[in-house]
């Protein structure tokens, strides 16, 4: 999430406890002329893109400053175009700023040339593309002409992901550690903390949804889904270094887990789910020219509906503890933090809430669709 | 529109995390977590189990020693109202003997007291018998001291002689 912000948030906690509140404001309302002065060299504070660029992947991890030239950990870019090529983000972002026109719409476009290694190459929204004749065209806001070399870059997300990762697996082996050690006695420490977690997948989760004792063979995927799921929700609300980026609200990462979802399931699909999607028991046969096809439709809905739920739910949050926030920077006032920070501070603890039931529903609804293609038929 | 168009690099990355840390985790980890986890369980529901199946059985128990003690009290009023009974057949028992005894010692001293009042009689008559000859024989001597008296007597007892 909103690294910057949440650093200005803390700022802004600070601010509104000191009274020095007051000082700000005067200071802002005495000072038009001075703003004026600001607005002619700075951009003016624009919201959505803003909060875009924070729930969007990024090749770097902003940590204070302004957008360009502020503190940032440059990530490294990695290309396959030609052979792998290798260099540091850093090559873009202090690399030369290009202003073109739109062939289409006219309006102005700005892009970055890379320099040094990455020469060859411009980014534009985050994507690299290898440019065409030194410059890179534009048609209706879109990147026209250019190749786009593959890019396995560590972004900002990547990152994170490594990061939930090895948090999970650390974890983990230490809860696993316990167990090898001590045999099957009452848990402590953190095992105490995660095993109620894991018999609450495996009864609540796993159990109840996969009939006939099955359910022990997908556990292990149910469990794995939801644990990464949870700690990288849960990492996205931190907003320090390590956490705070969007992985669990992009697309990709969804897409992914429920594409997964959908393997299993058409993998562990038995004669009776088929049955109901071609023969729906009861239903006329004149009916089923009709029936077939939503009956497709509804194999891919599901998981569809997964991916698009747990996307909506975390990029949702982030937007709207950033929105909050920036009700600061809109009004340009300190004063304003005596209303964002509290809200701000309400719907991250909602979020809490959020990030755990969001990994429940996920590996829950996957459980679900498990059991209802291995289910027996009973009539 | 970039927000929700899938990125192939994420996508590779993330399948590869995932499927690495899907293959590690079970491996390594709820393997593990979860035999230990069922083995606790089924630990904790053989010792429920137990722990009904002893009370089951200390509860027949305690039916048993219920029975056992009833028994025994049974038994215990038994032996005491046995005991009570012969106490009272001896005391009984006893009583009759000793009236029984006593009688016999009453006939006997009534029999003894008979036999020695007789005996005292009998003496006491041979006795007044003695003391009567010896009187007469004193009264006689004195009566016939002088020889008057005696020709007196001898007149006298001629005389009823001849009456006669």
């Amino acid at each position: 999430m909103s690294l910057k912000n949440r650093l200005n948030f803390l700022y802004i906690i600070l601010i509104a406890i000191l009274p020095l509140s007051n000082i700000f404001a005067s200071e802002n309302n005495n000072s038009e002329l001075k703003n004026d002065d600001k607005k002619s060299h700075e951009k003016e504070f624009d919201v959505s893109e803003m909060i875009m660029h924070h729930i969007k992947d990024a090749h770097e991890w902003h940590l204070w400053g302004p957008e360009h030239g502020g503190t940032a950990v440059y990530l490294p870019i990695i290309l396959l175009d030609n052979g792998l090529k290798t260099f540091s983000s850093k090559n873009f972002y202090d690399g030369i700023s290009k202003t073109t026109v739109d062939k289409i719409t006219n309006a102005s476009v700005d892009y970055l040339i890379g320099v040094g290694p990455a020469a060859e190459y411009a980014m534009f929204h985050e994507k690299i593309y290898k440019l065409n004749n030194g410059e890179l065209t534009f048609e209706d806001g879109h990147v026209h002409g250019s190749i786009k070399p593959w890019d396995f870059s560590i972004t900002k997300n990547v990152l994170s992901l490594f990061f939930g990762a090895i948090l999970i697996l650390v974890i983990m082996f230490s809860v696993a550690k316990f167990y090898k050690r001590n045999g099957a006695v009452a848990p402590k420490g953190l095992a105490k903390f995660l095993e109620p977690l894991v018999v609450f997948v495996r009864d609540d989760i796993a159990k109840a949804n996969i009939a006939d004792g099955k359910h022990t063979k997908y556990l292990p995927y149910l469990l794995t889904i939801f644990f990464f799921i949870l700690f990288n929700n849960f990492l996205g609300l931190i907003p320090i270094l390590p956490g705070g980026a969007n992985l669990t609200g992009n697309i990709t990462v969804t897409l992914f887990l429920s594409v997964c979802t959908l393997i299993i399931t058409l993998a562990s699909s038995n004669k009776n789910y088929w049955k109901h999607i071609f023969a729906t028991p009861g239903v006329p046969i004149a009916l089923l020219p009709i029936m077939i096809p939503i009956e497709m439709v509804g194999i891919f809905t599901k998981p569809f509906a997964l991916m698009i739920r747990l996307f909506a739910n975390m990029t949702a949050g982030h937007i709207i503890i950033l929105a909050l926030i920036s009700i600061i920077f809109i009004n340009q006032n300190a004063a304003w933090g005596a209303l964002s920070v509290p809200m701000a501070l309400f719907i991250s603890v909602l979020e809490l809430l959020v990030a755990f039931l969001q990994a429940y529903l996920f590996a829950m609804l996957s459980a679900l669709f498990i059991g209802a293609a291995l289910e027996e038929a009973h009539h | 529109m970039d927000l929700i168009i899938p990125d192939f690099g994420l996508l590779f990355w993330t399948g590869l995390v995932f499927i690495c840390l899907l293959f590690v985790l079970t491996k390594f980890i709820w393997k593990p977590i979860l035999s230990a986890v069922n083995e606790r369980e089924e630990k904790i529901t053989e010792a429920l189990e137990l722990a009904v199946k002893t009370k089951a059985e200390m509860q027949t128990l305690q039916a048993e020693n219920q029975n056992i003690l009833k028994e025994a009290r049974a038994e215990r009023d038994s032996i005491v109202k046995e005991a009570k009974e012969i106490a009272s057949k001896m005391v009984a028992d006893a009583k009759d003997n000793a009236k029984k005894e006593s009688e016999k010692v009453v006939v006997a001293a009534r029999q003894t007291i008979e036999a020695e009042k007789s005996a005292a009689i009998a003496e006491l008559k041979s006795q007044v018998a003695t003391l009567s000859i010896e009187i007469a024989e004193k009264v006689v001597r004195g009566e016939l001291d002088s020889s008057d008296k005696q020709k007196a007597l001898a007149e006298k007892l001629v005389g009823d002689i001849n009456l006669n």
